[in-house]
């Protein structure tokens, strides 16, 4: 892997450039979904490549999630790689029986006959003000899918490598983008066509007081409350599950037994969250090693606020992971 | 104004070459001879819960046997005699009525994909294989199939509207059965004739007799030329009745008068063909004995076939789940492969 040449890119730019590279090296990729066309996209992710490509390749389809579903299952099925983009991770809910009953499931009901590499892609998580239903993260609801994968990068860099390997891959793949990194995170990003492996998790930094584990959105808020930590003497492990599922439960106990101490923390709401299946893990894997029960920082059991004035009462900040640690170092 | 119900038999014409006829009617001699074979062998606790479609086997053998060998079927679980007609081995239909993991993958020669339980989810599927057929230069066209009681929801609609707007190559056959179930039709929907909303869509919309094989047939050669043609979609309407129940598990004395369901026997598809074969001296009782003696062979060596497929192995549960075993499967088919399920606790 040849990566000398970077440069600094935010997240919408980086999944465009990834687009851009996927389109122009397979024939059988395709974009579509609602307003990516022409318009390049509500957060303009798409933004060139129907002009560089095609409207046979990249296309408007008709405002209809399902729909936009079942097409990419039937272009699959007939050899295609179709890469759909749901406008915000919220508006999935009109195509879960597509997700549910055939997405994930077509491989193993055809025992191996229909495999569909799709990907979906959707922007997720709040922290920018957005109107109602559209700040959602419905990956728990993803991952509790068999069948799919769910995919989640928390920085320009890891996208672009992410998304080309989500392409590539020959099963169903969510592909979760949170809006408030889209323009907020940027960093550099390698020329050129690499690929990241899916399904392994990241320890972003090390420490032996405890973990702080998360994805996405949540990436940027546990260094923000590591640093604050560190600060004050406490060094603590930071990792980045980067892929839900597969998840790379190996390196996520590891960081557990390491510490002793776990802090899950993601933004949607607390039950039955994707941090309860961690906790669940670090339990069934890791439970001699703890000095304190997993503590998890998340959403509250409500639907996420649109209004902007209390939004980051309910969104995890760092503020509320070191409340957290707190409580787990003083167990 | 009412649309015109195409129909032919009624009338006593006879639009097919002769072949061709007799190759309508044995196909669907054959499908209803599945038909009651999958019923007996389901009351013998030798297949799971079937549901048969006795009754419909013009609407579905015409449509099936209008395509060419390089289109595909998107079935729902209907759509048996589609199968069937289309090349699906008597084998692996039985296997999959059977829930046995080596009925749920179709032979790879074969377009048809496994039939569809959840209703109309199949219906936007067709319209993007439709259109990779395209993509990929390949001329194949998409028939795919619904009930009445499918077309109440969303997908449905999704669908058409996708196939019209994108022009895919499909063909929605309606197979207007009267019942969702229980529900009436006219419980279902306030229109008429469903091949109506067409006009909706932006695409041609046709009504034919569904148990009048020449209506079907000929209707489904001229979708499926337009389709190939790059026409775009047509939905066709093919009014039929369902003369068994919804399936093995449902009892339709509850919903619907005998006297109706006798009404419908008499205007059954393959004796009304049979009539027409006859007439023209095409068919006689003769030789209706040795296509029976022949389905008869077929079926019982086509079973044995099913009694040599291997036991379903614990671990089965867990492959094909995705290309590459995660780590979780992997762990769970290495237990289930040691037996675990009956010594341990998970």
């Amino acid at each position: 892997m040849v990566r000398e040449r970077t440069r600094v890119l935010n997240l919408v730019q980086a999944v465009n450039e990834a687009l851009d590279l996927a389109l122009s090296r397979d024939e059988r990729v395709l974009v579509f979904g609602e307003d990516v066309g022409r318009l390049g996209g509500v957060f303009r992710v798409t933004e060139g490549l129907q002009e560089k490509y095609g409207e046979r390749r990249v296309f408007d389809t008709p405002l209809a999630e399902s729909g936009i579903l079942g097409l990419a299952i039937g272009l699959a099925m007939g050899g295609m790689r179709p890469v759909a983009e749901i406008q915000f991770a919220g508006f999935l809910y009109p195509a879960l029986d597509q997700i549910l009953s055939h997405l994930g499931r077509w491989r193993h009901r055809s025992r191996g006959r229909v495999g569909l590499p799709v990907v979906v892609r959707a922007p997720y998580g709040g922290g920018v003000h957005t109107p109602e239903q559209h700040a959602d993260s419905p990956e728990a609801l993803l991952g509790h899918t068999p069948g799919v994968k769910v995919v989640i990068p928390s920085s320009p860099e890891r996208a672009k490598g992410l998304l080309l390997s989500a392409i590539e891959d020959e099963d169903p793949v969510f592909f979760l983008e949170a809006i408030k990194l889209y323009r907020g995170a940027r960093a550099e990003v390698p020329e050129g066509y690499y690929t990241l492996p899916l399904g392994k998790a990241r320890v972003l930094k090390e420490g032996k007081a405890a973990t702080l584990i998360g994805y996405g959105g949540m990436v940027e808020v546990m260094l923000e409350a590591a640093e604050v930590a560190r600060k004050e003497g406490v060094e603590v492990m930071v990792v980045d599950l980067e892929t839900l599922v597969p998840l790379d439960e190996e390196t996520l106990l590891e960081a557990v037994r390491e510490t002793g101490r776990a802090i899950v923390v993601y933004e949607a709401m607390r039950t039955g969250g994707f941090g309860a299946e961690i906790a669940a893990r670090i339990a069934e894997g890791a439970i001699d090693y703890l000095q304190a029960p997993v503590l998890r920082v998340a959403g509250y059991d409500a639907p996420y606020p649109p209004f902007s004035a209390i939004e980051h009462l309910y969104r995890p900040n760092a503020r509320r992971v070191l409340a957290a640690l707190r409580k787990a170092l003083t167990y | 104004m009412k649309p015109q119900v195409v129909q032919y038999l009624n009338k006593g014409e006879f639009p097919l070459g002769e072949e061709e006829a007799l190759r309508l009617y044995r196909a669907m001699r054959r499908a209803r001879f599945f038909d009651e074979k999958a019923l007996t062998l389901q009351r013998q606790g030798r297949l799971g819960v079937y549901a048969p479609f006795m009754g419909q086997e013009a609407a579905q053998v015409g449509v099936a046997l209008a395509l060419g060998e390089g289109d595909w079927v998107v079935p729902s679980y209907r759509e048996s005699a589609m199968l069937l007609a289309k090349g699906l081995p008597l084998h692996t239909l039985i296997l999959y009525w059977r829930a046995h993991p080596a009925g749920w993958r179709f032979p790879e020669g074969v377009r048809a994909v496994n039939p569809y339980i959840p209703i109309a989810t199949q219906i936007p599927q067709a319209v993007g294989l439709a259109l990779a057929g395209r993509y990929r230069g390949e001329d194949w066209v998409v028939a795919t199939s619904i009930g009445d009681g499918g077309t109440s929801k969303g997908d449905f609609h999704e669908g058409l509207n996708f196939a019209a707007v994108l022009g895919a190559p499909v063909v929605f056959l309606v197979q207007n059965n009267g019942y969702a179930i229980s529900v009436p039709r006219s419980r279902q929907m306030k229109v008429d004739y469903l091949a109506r909303r067409a006009e909706g869509y932006g695409m041609p919309g046709v009504v034919v007799d569904g148990n009048d094989a020449f209506a079907v047939y000929l209707e489904a050669k001229k979708a499926v030329e337009r389709a190939r043609k790059g026409e775009g979609p047509t939905l066709l309407e093919a009014l039929t009745y369902r003369l068994a129940p919804h399936t093995t598990s449902d009892d339709p004395s509850r919903y619907r008068p005998k006297e109706e369901e006798e009404a419908w026997r008499a205007k059954d598809p393959i004796l009304r063909l049979r009539k027409a074969l006859e007439e023209r001296g095409l068919w006689d009782q003769e030789r209706e004995q040795t296509l029976l003696e022949a389905l008869e062979e077929e079926f019982a060596r086509e079973l044995a076939l099913t009694d040599q497929a291997p036991e379903p192995r614990p671990e089965e549960i867990v492959e094909h789940v995705y290309a590459e075993m995660g780590p979780d499967q992997r762990r769970a088919f290495e237990a289930l492969k040691r037996g675990f399920h009956l010594e341990e606790a998970w």
